[in-house]
């Protein structure tokens, strides 16, 4: 039912983008995790539109992470400005988000944007103490790298710097 | 199930995380380097995001009780939200309720000392934390369990955070030291209260929606023990505990920490941005 609705909201999200990393659209992130759409007879304000009551639901990245509540404003003023009245938008917690659903698209804009795409989660999501991932810089290539700081200017990310062209730069760390 | 201990019991797991992402939060621009300024301030916005989850719970488990159990748990509300005349809501829960309505454990209300005292308290919650959030993935309660997988990615976070820095400062300097084991001396006796199950927790584990904080003691006490032994330092012999936490019975540095962070909603009712 309303497959072509569904689609066009699908193409729609894709051009709501994530507030502090502008390249990558809420569905490169990987955090939109269900899109419903149903009839509904109920007319939208103004009479014009798409009589259809949507339902999405996204799950944030990080707890405290005040990008999901604009995120969610976001896909609201998307739909309103397409017609849409009759939306809802959810959060769900479980399964957890995680940097393995971020789409190879996604990955490649975050690298051309200057941010080190996130690693397999395997790789380093533990409690282990002083180890050293292997991050590669976004500009140069390189592995020679270091970390400068866990903890970077939003949640997601991590400092490093790069130990042969000598630049500093973020790294989406995973999660 | 007893509606009244599972409301304390989410009210406890969200003070915890709201009181010490505050305490954390008290070193936005105060931090001993620009790095760790921030990394002290991210963990403090993960534990308050925490905290948002569990009161949005805490909150809509109250709207939906029926009004013999919303009586049952009227001495945890907030008194100014009385006179609202609606729903119960997340920052009422946070932002009015009183000092003896908080149920956090004390070593979370502690004032944040020195970067010593910070991250050594930080690192005996977070190996808490991490240990009490990994069963609480297994709570019968749906949303208890979900609120536990999101967060605990972050808690592993915290942990080696912590650990790293308990290491460094122990193993450091010998100004370092001196400062990391007499962080050690002021905050070891509020350790134990972690481990003390109140009666509201005792039943949350009984019916398997809340974790059995006594079976947790010996894992942490095995990271603590892993951690110290890098870093020079020794677990103290001392077993005397103070408690009161959990039953409302406070510090007196809470107090101070509630006026400060409540005063923008006590001054200016229902205030939003």
């Amino acid at each position: 039912m309303n497959t072509s609705i569904e689609e066009q909201i699908w193409l729609l999200l894709e051009e709501v983008k994530d507030p502090e990393v502008p390249v990558l659209s809420v569905l490169d992130l990987g955090i939109v995790r269900d899109v419903k759409v149903s009839d509904t007879e109920v007319p939208p304000l103004g009479g014009e539109g798409p009589k259809a009551a949507v339902s999405i639901t996204i799950t944030p990245t990080y707890s405290g992470c005040p990008a999901m509540d604009v995120i969610s404003m976001d896909i609201r003023l998307k739909l309103i400005e397409k017609g849409y009245r009759n939306i809802t938008i959810k959060q769900s917690l479980s399964p957890a988000w995680t940097t393995d659903w971020m789409t190879e698209e996604g990955k490649r804009k975050l690298k051309a944007y200057g941010i080190a795409p996130p690693n397999p989660k395997q790789q380093f999501c533990t409690t282990d103490m002083f180890r050293e991932e292997a991050v590669q810089c976004p500009r140069c290539n390189s592995y020679h790298t270091e970390l400068i700081s866990e903890f970077g200017s939003t949640a997601c990310k991590s400092m490093y710097r790069c130990l042969d062209c000598k630049e500093a730069f973020d790294y989406f760390k995973c999660h | 199930m007893s509606t009244r201990q599972l409301f304390a019991y989410v009210l406890q797991l969200a003070d915890n995380a709201l009181i010490l992402g505050q305490r954390n939060a008290e070193w936005c621009g105060h931090g001993p380097v620009l790095e760790q300024d921030i990394a002290i301030t991210n963990i403090s916005l993960d534990l308050i995001g925490q905290a948002r989850y569990l009161y949005q719970y805490a909150a809509t488990l109250y709207n939906g009780f029926s009004v013999e159990e919303q009586h049952a748990v009227n001495a945890l509300l907030p008194r100014p939200w009385k006179a609202f005349n609606r729903e119960l809501q997340e920052d009422d829960l946070g932002m009015l309720r009183e000092e003896r309505q908080f149920l956090n454990l004390l070593i979370t209300e502690l004032p944040k000392g020195d970067w010593a005292q910070t991250t050594l308290r930080q690192f005996f919650f977070s190996a808490f934390q991490y240990l009490q959030y990994t069963q609480l993935q297994n709570s019968t309660d749906e949303q208890l369990a979900a609120i536990a997988e999101k967060s605990l990615k972050e808690v592993a976070y915290h942990l080696r955070w912590s650990s790293e820095w308990v290491i460094r400062l122990g193993d450091g300097t010998e100004e370092s030291n001196r400062r990391i084991t007499a962080a050690l001396e002021e905050l070891w006796m509020f350790t134990g209260e972690m481990f003390a199950p109140v009666a509201f927790e005792t039943q949350a584990a009984q019916e398997g929606y809340g974790v059995d904080v006594a079976s947790l003691k010996e894992s942490w006490l095995n990271r603590v023990t892993t951690v110290f032994e890098e870093a020079t330092l020794s677990i103290p012999k001392s077993t005397w505990a103070q408690s009161g936490g959990k039953e409302g019975k406070h510090t007196e540095h809470l107090g101070y920490l509630l006026t400060e962070m409540q005063y923008l909603q006590r001054t200016y009712p229902n205030a939003v941005w």
